[in-house]
């Protein structure tokens, strides 16, 4: 019988994902093994016609890591949906859009303004701005056309399973490969669409070991002003910890290292925006009941937006900067 | 047509409902604009309320509670109060006019403060403008013609 098929794909992301893959070490000549490899630009030579030669649903497990940044994305969003049997968003930037989602807080514009006329680093004499179409004297060129916003692999397209994390751990990476496996060995029903693989059901505070007092605070402060407490809860000694609104999986490697959680693993069960929850969890330690001075404490929060919402900006409920 | 501001109200059982209530019972007249959505507590508004609400259209959303200190179980208020703050600076930098999200106290006994709330309040979206968010479908970038 021929081995099921798999390919691994990076639309807009860092390539941490794939590096994570490989670090699930000897496992992964287990996956060789029972997969057959069709598809993964970071590690193969293989063309994009080459895919689209293959037959609709032949690759059997599709591990889509990557946000949707621009029209390249989004027709590779497609073809792979078209040609996988089980489309997983890999990691948090295809779950919930993570670090390139936050280039929601502006607009295109503003983006190439800044990298191509105004960062002190550039050397751009001639102010030029990379355009979708070029003509030289070879004939013409086309590259991708960037968005003006940045989207979630799942609102591109539908989404059979989520393994979130940025990158995902690699034990838990071993898990889920073992459990797709099983699946497909046993022919046992695939879980239901949109199910996230290879995480809780819980928040990082149920994994974290530090100790809680409910104690509140009157100034929260950064990591680098304090000498931190290795026992008590970080949000009590007035560090901004995203732990409250982060799905736990993760083993709460940060927090058990000193540093706050960050939000990677995305919002927990039951939860549909990351910064509403932590608005909810930084409003409970706030040591204040008087209007004025709770502005004070809140305006000691260093960037409120772009902290709660450091991974799942394009996933919440407003998406994107409005004006 | 003219623009008729959508605004949602999350009112507190034991105060601001019963406030709405007494001002409807007394016949006093507001505009017709808010939905009220009635609460145990103002404690109980998530801030996902909030945002929930502007993102499936709202204009306006207009949080009430008990006055300080008179909270049915003793400090929801204080906590709506903080989180409240803290929406609407996150609002704020979301691009979206933080005049859009209200918070006022109203007592039960205050169906003419409700009615001048409602009806100031009412005014201010529809001089602000219906809000439009972007960004919302990658459809609509596939088929935008970029610059």
């Amino acid at each position: 019988m021929a081995k099921p098929k798999l390919a691994i794909y990076w639309a807009a992301s860092c390539g941490g994902c794939d590096i994570a893959i490989l670090d699930i070490e000897e496992k992964i000549l287990g996956v060789v093994d029972f997969f057959d490899l069709v598809f993964w630009p970071c590690a193969m030579d293989i063309k994009y016609d080459d895919v689209r030669a293959m037959p609709d649903k032949s690759i059997t497990l599709t591990l889509f890591n990557g946000a949707i940044r621009n029209s390249e994305n989004y027709e590779m969003a497609h073809l792979l949906r078209q040609k996988s049997v089980v489309l997983c968003a890999f990691g948090s930037c295809a779950a919930d859009g993570c670090i390139p989602g936050l280039a929601n807080f502006c607009h295109k514009q503003d983006i190439l303004e800044y990298v191509y006329h105004k960062s002190p680093s550039l050397d751009n004499p001639n102010g030029t701005i990379p355009q979708v179409e070029c003509r030289v004297p070879e004939g013409r060129l086309t590259i991708p056309e960037m968005w003006d916003s940045v989207f979630s692999l799942g609102q591109t397209v539908p989404v059979d399973v989520i393994i979130p994390g940025c990158p995902p751990q690699s034990d838990q990476i071993a898990a889920v490969v073992a459990t797709v496996i099983d699946i497909l060995k046993t022919g046992k029903p695939l879980p239901p669409a949109g199910t996230v693989l290879g995480a809780t059901d819980k928040s990082c505070c149920d994994e974290c070991p530090r100790e809680r007092n409910v104690k509140k605070i009157k100034k929260f402060v950064r990591p680098f002003e304090v000498v931190t407490d290795p026992d008590i809860c970080l949000m009590e000694q007035g560090i901004i910890c995203n732990g409250p609104a982060t799905r736990s999986g993760c083993g709460a490697k940060c927090v058990k290292a000193g540093v706050p959680c960050r939000g990677c693993y995305g919002l927990p069960i039951n939860v549909r925006d990351q910064g509403a929850k932590m608005v909810s969890a930084i409003a409970s330690v706030i040591d204040s009941n008087d209007p004025e001075e709770i502005e004070r404490i809140i305006a000691t929060i260093p960037d409120p937006v772009g902290t709660f919402y450091r991974f799942s900006l394009p996933g919440s409920m407003l998406r994107r900067v409005q004006s | 047509m003219s623009f008729e501001p959508r605004i949602i109200g999350f009112l507190c059982n034991w105060c601001s409902y019963t406030g709405a209530d007494l001002a409807g019972t007394a016949r006093m007249k507001y505009p017709p604009n808010m939905t009220s959505i009635r609460v145990m507590c103002s404690g109980r508004i998530d801030p996902g309320f909030i945002l929930s609400s502007f993102r499936k259209g709202a204009d306006g959303v207009l949080v009430c509670g008990c006055h300080p200190g008179d909270c049915h179980y003793v400090e929801g208020n204080y906590k709506c109060l903080r989180r409240m703050l803290l929406t609407r600076q996150l609002i704020k930098d979301f691009g979206i006019d933080p005049v859009r999200l209200r918070l006022e106290w109203v007592s039960a006994s205050e169906g003419a403060r409700f009615q001048e709330v409602i009806t100031e309040f009412t005014e201010q979206i529809r001089s602000l403008g219906p809000l439009k968010l972007g960004g919302l479908v990658p459809e609509v970038e596939r088929t935008a013609v970029h610059t």
